[in-house]
């Protein structure tokens, strides 16, 4: 978990909103998400069903996690697949580490996966001499500009034409300078044709996995370019990265996800390619790899479990949350520092990283609730970033003058009496104040809220003085 | 109910810097039939602690407002974000505290925002009022995601005589206030009141209206920060034909 800069969300934070690429690249893929998203609802009057029941699924695998997960690993081993548990990122870099070398591998296909983000395993692997070869075209290309994702299904979603485009010519010198490359099909297709060639030279292919089917001992993916495929299909061992709560009961469950999954996070009814890994290749395949490994990460995962935090391990990444979140929005995944952005990293990532480190995310929603509107599995996430706060407040890491100010503020507010007296004296005083212009540009106490907008200025006599005088007076 | 009595909840907020809302939404409650008082003892519905983590403040103000309430027909506010704090948070808050748990959910199931409390439970269905201009109107987050506040502004608004809605592109995304999140993570909070009066501006409205003085006076100060010349006011001043007084932020008449 190394490279994380969560504690400097604000630095962060405020370094991306300087960045004007950054806010027309959201401006522009913002519209793409929430209208998708909405058609797709539109179109399916039993989505919010669908929403329910995939919310119970859920839960009833959490209830039974140990049962799932060992019903799932029997019948990976069954299918002639082997299985790893790894506590830690560190456990899953070694056991990735550890099969690339018995094969000798030299070069490593990589399909998306956040569990590979969150376990650093390209770095793992340029550590040891072995390449790896990201297939994923948004992914690709973050990893020619040396960044990490910004999104959790849109990995370069921060960036605009004119960037990638610009990358590919630094990057692509064998081909025509002249070449025109401005419309995304071609960025598409140069990218497919770099790419290509690489995917015959790796001997293992690693990919993460939406779902492991315990009934089968399946894992599956979902892609829309078909990178999956081929990286897992073609090297001689396929390597499945998967977190331990991926998994559900059966094929039929997976496809109640399957209907949810898409339309919450691209808007599509179902993604492109649905890609189900069942073992090796047996005698009768056509293709497919000679070994089949699944890591199982837990990372702080079972630490959730029986907590207020259970919730969170329903989610199913499909980044509704964040396509829907005007934090998210306004700063972009890269503020949040590491692996997880949004809503559903503001929650997640104080329990892998630890509140200390992660302290910020929680607090930097405005609890507008728009996530959890969104949420296919119904994560009451501001619910949980409450819950983050309440534990800091507990802790004393709630910063100083927050706190100070807040405990003052419920001093008063729980002696009515002396309330009344004070706001009373001091609203007469702003009002007084600020009658001539109706509003202050600049208050000693309020520069966070005046150094952007204006601070409309009290009418002066609060309510309750005034009511009180009137109903002296008998309310004529 | 023949004539309820309405126990005003008037919120911080309305109660320090804009008593107007409150007289408006008295105005608005008896016409509709009701009795209103305005218990004494209320100070603030213990939100800015709350979503502080402070959890034993915001127990011991909630604690206030419940013995402040009760046995009133109706709690009523001129806000869905404290409304909805009384209605849908305080119970969760004593889950765990038998005794204080059902005075809590008692008090919840008798406590309304404004608007949705006119149409929904007092059944009005149009006020006499006149205004002149196109206003705007802003859902506020908490009022729309947890009391389902939507139609029955827009449905009141569209009885007024002379005044013309214009839809908000975006009406049901967050204006960036979130209590102290405008203070705390003050950058990304402009960022977010910019992209909203934006879209107000290009509505062309003259007038934004909103039911929660929060996320008003947010709007305001950035509309005002930037010159706009929009005016903004609580929704039930307008519904209420008290538009005498200034705008939120405008100079008083001397």
């Amino acid at each position: 978990m190394s490279g994380s800069t969560t504690h400097q969300f604000k630095e962060n934070a405020e370094r991306q909103l300087a960045d004007e690429d950054l806010r027309q690249a959201l401006t522009k893929s913002k519209g793409h998400f929430t209208g998708g998203r909405q058609n797709a609802m539109d179109k399916l009057p039993e989505f919010d069903a669908l929403r329910d029941k995939s919310r119970d699924i859920k839960e009833h695998v959490l209830e039974n996690l140990d049962f799932y997960l060992e019903t799932y690993e029997q019948n990976v081993i069954d299918s002639g697949g082997q299985v790893h548990w790894a506590r830690t990122a560190k456990d899953a870099q070694d056991i990735v580490l550890e099969i690339c070398r018995s094969v000798g591998a030299t070069s490593v296909n990589k399909g998306k996966s956040m569990i590979g983000e969150e376990c650093d395993i390209n770095e793992a692997l340029e550590a040891n001499g072995i390449r790896a070869v990201e297939t994923d075209l948004g992914e690709y290309i973050i990893q020619i500009r040396n960044e990490r994702p910004s999104h959790i299904i849109a990995p370069a979603v921060h960036l605009t034409k004119a960037q990638v485009e610009q990358s590919f010519r630094e990057t692509h010198t064998h081909l025509d300078p002249d070449r025109i490359l401005e419309e995304p099909p071609t960025l598409l297709e140069e990218a497919r044709t770099v790419l290509r060639k690489k995917y015959f030279e790796a001997e293992v292919g690693i990919t993460g996995a939406n779902f492991l089917v315990a009934e089968t001992g399946s894992s599956i993916i979902v892609t829309n370019e078909g990178n999956g495929d081929l990286s897992q299909l073609l090297p001689k061992v396929h390597i499945v990265l998967a977190s331990i709560e991926k998994v559900v009961p059966t094929l039929e469950d997976a496809s109640t996800f399957l209907r949810v999954l898409a339309r919450s996070a691209t808007g599509q009814e179902f993604s492109v390619y649905t890609t189900v890994s069942t073992g090796p290749r047996r005698a009768e395949d056509p293709d497919g790899p000679e070994e089949y490994h699944v890591i199982l990460l837990d990372n702080g995962r079972t630490g959730m479990l029986g907590t207020e935090f259970q919730d969170m391990l329903r989610c199913i990444r499909c980044g509704a949350c964040m396509n829907h979140c005007p934090v998210y929005q306004s700063v972009g995944g890269h503020a949040y520092g590491w692996v997880y952005p949004g809503p559903m990293g503001a929650v997640l990532s104080p329990s892998l990283l630890g509140v200390d480190e992660a302290g910020h995310l929680p607090n930097a929603s405005t609890f507008c609730g728009r996530c959890e509107e969104v949420c296919p599995v119904r994560i009451p996430l501001p619910k949980l970033m409450r819950h983050w706060r309440e534990r800091e407040f507990e802790r004393h890491l709630t910063p100083r003058a927050a706190r100070t100010g807040i405990r003052l503020w419920a001093f008063f507010a729980q002696r009515p009496a002396l309330y009344r007296w004070a706001t009373g004296l001091q609203m007469r005083l702003m009002g007084a104040m600020g009658r001539r212009r109706g509003r202050f540009s600049s208050v000693p106490l309020a520069k966070g809220w005046t150094k952007y907008r204006d601070l409309p200025a009290p009418e002066g006599k609060t309510f309750q003085q005034q009511w009180a005088a009137q109903q002296k007076l008998g309310r004529s | 109910m023949e004539n309820p009595r309405v126990a005003l909840f008037v919120t911080c907020l309305v109660d320090l810097f804009r008593p107007s809302v409150g007289f408006a939404t008295v105005k608005l409650l008896e016409d509709a039939g009701c009795t209103v008082e305005v218990p004494r003892q209320q100070t603030c519905c213990g939100q800015p602690a709350y979503n502080t983590g402070d959890k034993a403040d915001t127990k011991a103000i909630a604690r206030q407002v419940i013995e402040a309430f009760e046995g009133y027909d109706y709690v009523v506010a001129p806000s869905g974000s404290c409304a909805g704090m009384i209605s849908q948070h305080y119970p969760a808050l004593f889950a765990d505290d038998a005794a204080w748990s059902t005075r809590a959910q008692k008090l919840a199931e008798r406590t309304h925002e404004l608007v949705s409390f006119l149409t929904d439970v007092r059944g009005v269905d149009g006020v006499g009022g006149e205004f002149s201009g196109a206003v705007t109107y802003h859902d506020s987050c908490s009022g729309l995601r947890e009391l389902s506040i939507h139609d029955q502004p827009r449905r009141l608004l569209g009885s007024v005589e002379g005044l013309h809605l214009r839809e908000l592109p975006d009406a049901n995304v967050c204006c960036g206030f979130g209590g102290t999140f405008c203070v705390k993570y003050a950058d990304i909070s402009d960022r977010m009141v910019e992209t909203k009066i934006q879209a107000v501006i290009d509505t062309g409205a003259d007038t934004l209206l909103a039911g929660d003085l929060g996320c008003l006076m947010n709007m305001a100060g950035k509309l005002q920060r930037e010159g706009a010349g929009i005016q903004v006011r609580h929704v039930a001043e307008v519904l209420a034909g008290m538009t005498d007084k200034p705008a939120i932020g405008e100079p008083g008449k001397d």
